[in-house]
């Protein structure tokens, strides 16, 4: 079905995929972080309206980014273990979560710190703010349907209809919050043809960016391993596995 | 044996849980009468100023109704899951999504319509201008029924979980804030006398929506749960 990726869909081969990547990735996004940071804290010009303190969005943007991302991931992978039953996209699925939500709080967090001198205030029931609220209850509510199925196929299947509904919710939270009131500044970066944000800025941003993401993938490859042992306890593999047999 | 038509299907189906519904007519009232107390208990906090009221007037309602529409959903699929019904009704040879709707509609007569209802009494409690009931009477109108086909999916994610109840809140609520902002600008534009049909319009697209892809989602939720 996925072609030359088909093979990648069986446990076992997944489990040793991410088992392989994991490291890769890891390191990879830590060099960028390192570098990023530099260009974001060091090398990128204080801004002439903001000061320092803007420095905040090499956290903050990647981090509202990755929320949306996540859930997308997670409402992907979902369907795609409902509808051609890929054992391994629950176990994905499963896994974005409670990192989704981690972003999600961590871009919340950092525009309210960033808010404090900015705006003069923590929390302002600004439009994307309050979307960005709502995702998390979105994240949390998912969670929560997570923890009260006991059954681990029916709580991946019972939660991807859940994600499904809450992606196509999305953009519909988003705009009507959006119309219900904004404060929040402008997109700069998604204007492409004439971004307002200067080249020695954006160039961190995006090295950012890229790490965040590798980051995800790392941490997916982790908690995914977890998922499926837990979910093939039962497998021959699995048992090889915990006696230090198969694992080469 | 002859076999039925969808629509005699759908009919009969509605029948019944009707006058399961009316029989339980106790039932019927839990959130009505919760939905009473709440917006009693705001001119209690705020102090009675008709002036104060008539602000938040409109928002008590909405958000007292949504509270109030989430505490009943519960009662959807519960009695039917205990008894095996539930079970008989997918397992028919009708297709279930008709089935499923006759039971959401079933639930918004007796759960969203009685709400509409009360909620022009108390408009004039919490003392709501004239020009703003109809118009608020028109988002009830088109909003409750998008409560109960949106909550229809997540009580059928968790029927027969235990603590459903307090889960299913958490699941509904952030779904319904759309409507709630669409609504109460709906109104608060009719107090100051300017067009809401733009609130309507986008209330009635999130119904037709609501109406096109929640009964899938439920049937497929129902299957999984009973699975």
């Amino acid at each position: 079905m996925f072609g030359p990726l088909d093979k990648y869909a069986a446990p076992e081969r997944f489990y040793l995929l991410c088992k392989s990547m994991g490291p890769w990735l890891s390191a990879i996004s830590l060099l960028l972080f390192l570098v990023g940071l530099y260009g974001g804290l060091v090398y990128a010009p204080s801004d002439y309206q903001q000061g320092d303190s803007f420095r905040i969005i090499y956290v903050h943007v990647p981090s509202a980014w990755m929320s949306m991302f996540v859930y997308v991931v997670m409402a992907v992978s979902g369907a795609m273990g409902l509808i051609w039953k890929v054992k391994i996209s629950d176990a994905i699925a499963r896994s974005c979560a409670p990192l989704g939500a981690a972003f999600t709080f961590l871009a919340l967090a950092t525009g309210s710190i960033w808010g404090k001198p900015m705006w003069g205030t923590w929390w302002v029931w600004d439009a994307r703010l309050t979307s960005e609220l709502i995702l998390l209850f979105l994240y949390f509510g998912y969670m929560a349907l997570q923890a009260a199925i006991e059954d681990r196929r029916m709580a991946a299947r019972a939660g991807a209809i859940l994600a499904l509904a809450g992606l196509i919710n999305i953009p519909i939270i988003h705009y009507s919050v959006e119309w219900w009131s904004t404060l929040h500044q402008g997109p700069t970066v998604s204007k492409m043809d004439a971004p307002s944000i200067h080249t020695s800025m954006l160039i961190p941003l995006l090295i950012m960016f890229l790490a965040f993401k590798l980051y995800f993938f790392a941490v997916l490859c982790m908690r995914a391993r977890c998922e499926i042992i837990e979910q093939e306890k039962n497998s021959r593999w699995v048992k090889q596995l915990a006696r230090g047999g198969v694992d080469s | 044996m002859q076999r039925l038509s969808s629509l005699a299907v759908f009919s009969c189906l509605l029948k019944r849980e009707l006058l399961l519904g009316l029989r339980h007519r106790s039932e019927l009232l839990h959130p009505l009468l919760f939905f009473l107390i709440v917006v009693t208990m705001f001119p209690l906090a705020l102090g009675p100023e008709p002036e104060q009221l008539r602000q938040i007037a409109v928002a008590v309602i909405w958000v007292a109704a949504v509270l109030a529409s989430s505490l009943s959903l519960d009662m959807m699929f519960r009695s039917d899951f205990e008894d095996g019904s539930l079970e008989q009704i997918l397992l028919s040879a009708q297709p279930a999504n008709v089935l499923v709707m006759a039971k959401v509609l079933a639930h918004w007569l007796l759960s969203g319509a009685p709400l509409i209802v009360s909620a022009l009494t108390l408009s004039y409690f919490l003392y709501l201008p004239q020009s703003a009931t109809v118009p608020m009477l028109a988002t009830l109108l088109l909003g409750t029924p998008i409560f109960s086909l949106i909550g229809s999916v997540a009580t059928a994610l968790t029927v027969g979980l235990r603590g459903g109840g307090m889960l299913l809140a958490l699941l509904i609520l952030p779904l319904y804030m759309p409507l709630l902002i669409f609504a109460v600008s709906a109104v608060n534009n009719a107090v100051q006398g300017l067009s809401i049909k733009a609130e309507l319009y986008f209330l009635s697209a999130l119904l037709v929506l609501a109406l096109t892809l929640t009964p899938f989602a439920t049937t497929a939720s129902l299957r999984i749960r009973l699975s």
